[in-house]
């Protein structure tokens, strides 16, 4: 079984880096990008015997490694 | 008094730690590979600065994982002294040994400059010697060392007087153009609720000498070790008694 790990700051913590991104995009002629936030994607296989439990490896993991609960958030897509 | 300096695969500023201790301040001086379990009978541990496993996934996310971290969180809660520089707060900071986290500084640049910090406390271990508002010239070498906390976090640590040094200018004076990374309330330095562990973003062990251009950043390593012999002479003088 595979997950996706989508990490990405926290929506109350400055990203200077999708900042310099939007910046770039609107100096480009892209005035209908809004705001541009960058994140982080992992692809994990994982011996799990059903997608709960999948779900439930993937978590922790993210948990423990992955994000830092400080400054990330996540979101977890069993495929 | 005996230096532990752990070594991480990336580790580049190990070397200037065990000089300063060894050479400069003629004390004993040890590497500890970061795959060791045991600090080999530290008085003081320093993380040094550096690139610990070039920086992947965040800058120190890896290195808490490594099998010495159990022996430095162990040393750190019994009360002894731990200087976490650059890379080793960032590592701190991720073990949760210190509070919050760093992010790229503002403006996305590497920076790689002396920069003037203010002592803001002077009842930790590594600045027991220094005066409260004294100004050191430091080097930072960074591009993670824009330092983050919740609001309430930030708080806590104005509030418990944990922020030991903060950017300024020369002065001392605490502007927002002295702060090279953006870091909230120009925090460069801050210490645990016990004050023994200290961590912090500019590189004391490269101002050790005038050689260097600046020797503001031996204090913390000569604080150390007065309030280590001070212990140490309690101690003896607890025992004869």
């Amino acid at each position: 079984m595979k997950a996706r790990v989508f990490v990405t700051l926290k929506p109350s913590v400055f990203d200077p880096q999708g900042q310099t991104i939007a910046d770039a995009l609107h100096s480009m002629g892209y005035a209908g990008v809004g705001d541009v936030r960058q994140g982080k994607y992992f692809e994990l296989e994982l011996a799990a015997a059903s997608a709960d439990q999948a779900q439930a490896l993937a978590s922790e993991v993210a948990d423990k490694l992955l994000a830092n609960p400080v400054i990330e958030s996540y979101r977890v897509e069993i495929v | 008094m005996k230096f532990s300096i752990v070594v991480f695969p990336g580790s580049n500023c190990d070397h200037d730690a065990y000089h300063v201790a060894k050479h400069v301040l003629g004390q004993q001086a040890e590497f500890v590979w970061h795959k060791e379990t045991s600090l080999k009978s530290a008085d003081v541990v320093v993380l040094p600065g550096g690139f610990s496993h070039g920086d992947y996934l965040r800058t120190g996310a890896i290195a808490r994982f490594s099998p010495v971290m159990t022996a430095v969180g162990d040393f750190a809660r019994s009360g002894g002294p731990v200087l976490g520089i650059c890379n080793g707060f960032q590592i701190l900071c991720e073990a949760g040994l210190l509070p919050g986290a760093m992010l790229r500084n503002r403006g996305l640049k590497f920076h790689c400059e002396h920069v003037n910090i203010r002592v803001e406390q002077t009842d930790t271990p590594f600045t027991a010697l220094a005066a409260k508002g004294q100004v050191l010239r430091i080097p930072i070498a960074h591009g993670e060392g824009n330092y983050y906390a919740e609001p309430q976090v930030v708080s806590e640590l104005e509030a418990s007087g944990r922020v030991i040094f903060r950017y300024s200018d020369s002065r001392g004076e605490i502007t927002d153009a002295a702060n090279p990374n953006g870091a909230l309330h120009s925090i460069a330095g801050i210490c645990n609720p016990q004050r023994n562990v200290v961590g912090l973003m500019p590189h004391p062990e490269r101002a050790c000498e005038p050689v260097l251009g600046s020797a503001d950043g031996l204090i913390m390593f000569e604080s150390v070790l007065h309030v280590l012999s001070s212990q140490g002479a309690a101690l003896s003088v607890g025992q004869d008694g």
